[in-house]
């Protein structure tokens, strides 16, 4: 069942309704192809030999008795790649396999090509690598404060520049100080999220395959479970030394990603150097402790926030200051601390905004972006901020939210152009739904209830790269079936994108599902998208999938309009036929349309592309980050109940409320709304990436890199989730459609967190809320007099000031 | 898989069995290293795919089949385990008058997502179905407790199996 809090009515006939996945059914009778599932004749399988020291200088490397291994194809070494590769075009800091230094436990040496994977697993054992260790950074407080008198993770880009820090940024936007100090209420908070990985259950693999001859250079083909395969194929060209036209990247099925397989990784460069070496196809799979060590997750945030206000609740000014604890290398690190800041600055107004982040270097592994880079740290602290300021000016929290409202078709205080906003109707929507009013400070001590609200990006305006081509593009022909193929190089990581084109086919052409095929994921023949991340793909994808459907129809809608000698405006494709508007009783098959659109224009096919507004971001260093073409808007009412003795809280049920601009398929929708907010609940009570110090085992080594001790909700902790679609119908968006796979996941954290506070009247501002921090932030609380019921808020009507 | 004589220092670590497997109906003969799994015999011998390979170790049940109708971790089976027993795995649901119910209520509830737990998902769901064809909310939830979803909060697993559980009682 389909509930909508807020639904607009329309004329679409498919967009907008419950359809089925294109590759639902071969998923669910185990047909789709993963990149594991794929066997090459001749193939060979790889390992990768990773760094036992978390800082160490590589001295020597012996491959002898390895390569002498019978059954042993190919060895290489990182002096066999000596290229540095990165994400960000202006950070590229990773060897695809170390030269001289290693940087995290696991960061890898050496790789082998073996006749089977268990004579790849004895020839690592027969390379012997000479190090010398160096002392390691594993809290990022040390890495800042490091004088050089021992070295640095990164030689510094300056000298006299401390190498240990990757980003620093600083913005501020108006009188920050004066307005605290004018403020009524000021609240003073320190938060601290510790680190959280994406754990896809399926781990990483990449097959290569070279082929030399044919003319000089060959060519290599690489499978991969990459969420961005465009700059996976840049990066092996660029690294590798071969022509960009030679390399081809081709993407099976992806069995999740989360932001985990958003940049190339070791295995990518290792199976293609192999394949080189060894003239024959090479497959690596990681082992799910190497997708830990992989890792490019969450980034431990170590924050303050000072939060002012006046006594009628209005926010005057914020001011953060935030460490983030990058890891070893850069990853999208330059990213994530703009982020850090620059999305926090909606829902609400804000008349004056300032923050000072820093990432740092540590010996562990790299940071990256995990679904809702790099704000679903800052979303935390500052949620929990707007409860507590509610709580001293006495306003409801949800009062205290529609107060604040920023409003539609304005500018944040950091000068992001923020088109529809539906962020009222999801305050409005949790509220009623979850019967806010009558559980909200009303509910027995022990049982408790939260609100949190949050916005994010539908994509960003500006690529990774600087470059003024597209952003995301389809080719579509259509054929005398009366079939419609769609050629897609947008990344299926399960959120629905290769059905998404297949429906926007179907609303613009009239042709039933299961006449549209999508070819997909391989850059061979698809046109280039930038990838699964930022939520962009519905946004972008969308909107060229139209572009390119609705050239096709014009030319059908004339062919049928010459043939009956009506207007082309009067011809309807849809349900499987074109229509004469006037009368439908005069119709045509789609088919036969189709055919006569070919004999008046020859073969049919367009291509259709979307490009993201250039002009609309912040003049300042860094405006162009977080500048995006549309904002989603969710609210979330988390019940809990927490258990005093034990300290473990109960997460009985998510109310999750998300302005999606329109659902274009309400079931993928929902699932990305349930599947964000059970993510966030992870986070907020489970989650927690963490590595021994040296007091407890190795330093640097991972504490649980297992599926069984990093502990991932199951069926039986998961909390009931109700999904609440708003649509706010976006001007810019694929029929109004904004993004739903990252949005969603935000406010689970500070909602539950909030809820805590209303059950137990206990603040926890460190992640996560496990019974052993629950219980002693408990037991504190009675050596001071013992945990109650906070007081309820006054009686204050507030009315939102509605646009 | 080629199997050859080395040289080295280290000794073999396996020799190469012949196990009997009735699978999904029909029995086989396959040639395995003694270490083998049931998930690798099923994976690199007779090429049934569709069983997962998501830990290795047991924790995610991602290579979940059905063995004599139990709910079983193939990647915790070793392979002669298996001999001479009843194996199902997500591509034997199917029946040639189309997908099991539950197949086509993942695709039409949207339970499944990246669908890389599904098939071992979908084999736990129809074993309990086969003992339990009315289950509730909990049953559902106990059944699928060994079985990990990273993409959907589970949500719209459990609609899916009502939904087939229902559908199944009226055929």
């Amino acid at each position: 069942m389909i509930k909508r809090a807020h639904r607009v009515g329309s004329e679409l006939t498919v967009v907008g309704q419950p359809q089925r996945k294109i590759e639902g059914l071969a998923k669910s009778t185990g047909r789709a192809i993963y990149t594991d599932d794929l066997t090459l004749p001749g193939m060979l399988h790889g390992k990768i030999l990773r760094s036992p020291h978390p800082h160490a200088r590589i001295v020597s490397i012996d491959t002898t008795a390895a390569e002498a291994l019978e059954g042993v194809h190919a060895v290489v070494t990182g002096r066999d790649m000596p290229i540095t590769y990165g994400i960000i075009p202006w950070t590229p800091d990773e060897f695809p396999l170390c030269v001289d230094r290693v940087r995290y436990i696991g960061d890898g040496v050496a790789a082998v090509a073996a006749v089977d994977e268990d004579t790849a697993i004895r020839a690592l054992a027969e390379i012997r690598v000479e190090y010398e260790e160096l002392p390691p950074f594993l809290d990022p407080f040390d890495s800042l404060a490091a004088d050089g008198s021992t070295p640095w993770i990164h030689q510094p880009k300056k000298e006299g520049r401390n190498g240990n820090i990757t980003k620093h940024v600083h913005l501020e936007f108006g009188d920050v100080d004066g307005l605290m100090d004018g403020s009524d209420v000021v609240v003073e908070g320190e938060y601290h999220f510790e680190g959280t990985t994406h754990t896809p259950i399926e781990p990483h693999c990449a097959i290569g395959l070279f082929e030399s001859g044919g003319g000089p250079g060959g060519k290599l083909t690489v499978w991969s479970a990459t969420q961005v395969p465009h700059y996976l194929h840049r990066e092996l060209a660029r690294v590798l030394e071969i022509d960009p036209a030679r390399v081809r990247v081709v993407q099976p099925l992806v069995g999740g990603a989360f932001g985990g397989k958003s940049e190339p990784f070791d295995l990518e460069f290792c199976v293609a150097k192999l394949s080189m070496k060894a003239g024959r196809p090479v497959k690596i799979l990681y082992t799910r402790e190497e997708v830990f060590y992989a890792h490019r997750g969450r980034h431990p945030f170590h924050m303050r926030y000072r939060t002012g206000c006046r006594a009628d609740g209005r926010l005057r000014s914020v001011d953060a200051r935030i460490v983030l604890d990058g890891g070893a290398y850069a990853s999208f690190g330059l990213v994530t601390t703009y982020y850090s800041g620059q999305l926090l600055c909606a829902p609400y107004a804000m008349p004056a905004y300032r923050f000072d982040s820093t990432r740092v270097y540590t010996n562990k592994p790299a940071c990256g972006p995990k679904r809702g880079h790099g704000s679903v740290q800052p979303r935390f602290a500052f949620e929990v901020q707007m409860d507590k300021l509610a709580e001293r000016v006495g306003l409801d929290p949800i009062d205290m939210r529609r107060l604040n409202f920023i409003g539609e078709h304005t500018r944040t205080v950091n000068d992001l152009r923020v088109t529809s906003n539906g962020f009222l109707e999801c305050l409005d929507a949790v509220e009623r739904s979850s019967d806010w009013r009558e559980k909200f400070r009303k509910m027995p001590f022990g049982q408790g209830i939260g609100v949190a609200g949050s916005t994010y990006i539908s994509g960003t305006n500006y690529p990774i790269y600087p470059n003024d081509m597209p952003q995301s593009a389809v080719q579509m022909q259509i054929d005398r079936s009366g079939r419609v193929a769609v050629f897609s190089g947008a990344s299926e990581i399960g959120q629905g994108c290769d059905s998404l084109v297949a429906y926007i086919a179907c609303e613009e052409l009239g042709v039933p599902l299961d006449h549209v095929r999508v070819l997909r994921g391989d850059t061979d023949f698809t046109p280039v998208d930038l990838g699964a991340y930022s939520s962009r793909v519905t946004f972008m994808l969308g909107n060229a999938a139209i572009d390119a459907a609705r050239k096709l129809r014009k030319m059908v809608c004339e062919a049928v309009a010459a043939d009956w000698e009506v207007k082309p405006s009067e011809v309807l494709l849809a349900g499987g036929r074109a229509l004469w508007a006037p009368d439908t009783a005069r119709q045509m098959t789609v088919r036969e349309a189709f055919n006569l659109a070919e004999a008046r224009f020859g073969t049919l096919g367009a291509t259709g592309w979307y490009d993201t507004p250039k002009d609309v971001h912040g003049e300042y260093r860094g405006g162009t980050i977080g500048a995006s073409p549309a904002y989603s808007f969710t609210a979330h009412v988390a019940e809990v109940e927490v258990d005093v003795e034990t300290g473990f809280v109960d997460v009985k049920k998510i109310w999750i409320a998300h302005d999606c601009g329109r659902a274009l398929n309400p079931v993928l929708v929902e699932g990305q709304m349930e599947g964000s907010a059970y993510m966030g609940f992870a986070e907020a009570i489970m989650e927690e990436h963490v590595f021994k110090d040296a007091e407890h085992g190795r330093g640097g080594l991972h504490n649980a890199p297992s599926l069984l001790d990093y502990r991932i909700p199951t069926s039986l902790d998961t909390p009931e989730l109700e999904s609440l679609i708003v649509e706010s119908i976006d001007p810019e968006g694929p029929y109004g459609a904004k993004e739903a796979g990252e949005g969603p996941l935000h406010p689970s954290i500070p909602a539950i967190a909030n809820a805590i506070y209303d059950a137990v009247g206990v603040r926890l501002d460190r992640l996560p809320f496990s019974p052993p921090a629950v219980w002693r932030a408990l037991e504190a609380a009675a050596s001071s007099g013992g945990a109650r019921k906070p007081a309820a808020p006054g009686t204050v009507e507030v009315t939102a000031p509605r646009p | 898989m080629a199997h050859r004589a080395v040289t080295t220092s280290m000794p073999m670590p396996r020799a190469t069995d012949v196990v009997r497997l009735r699978v999904n109906g029909d029995l086989y003969e396959v040639g395995v290293p003694a270490h083998y799994t049931l998930l690798e015999a099923l994976r690199y011998e007779l090429l049934l795919t569709g069983s997962k390979q998501g830990c290795d170790k047991g924790d995610c049940g991602a290579c979940t089949v059905i063995i004599d109708g139990r709910a079983t971790l193939s990647c915790l089976t070793p392979v002669h385990e298996a001999e001479e027993r009843d194996v199902v795995t997500v591509e034997g649901l199917a029946s040639a008058d189309g997908p099991h119910p539950l197949q086509d209520e993942f695709d039409l509830k949207g339970a499944a997502q990246c669908g890389f737990c599904t098939p071992g998902i979908l084999c736990s769901a129809a074993a309990l179905l086969a003992r339990t064809p009315d289950p509730s909310r909990d049953e559902i939830r106990e059944a699928l407790a060994g079985n990990l979803c990273r993409c959907t909060g589970y949500t719209k697993i459990f609609e899916a199996v009502e939904g087939a559980a229902a559908r199944l009682r009226v055929e």
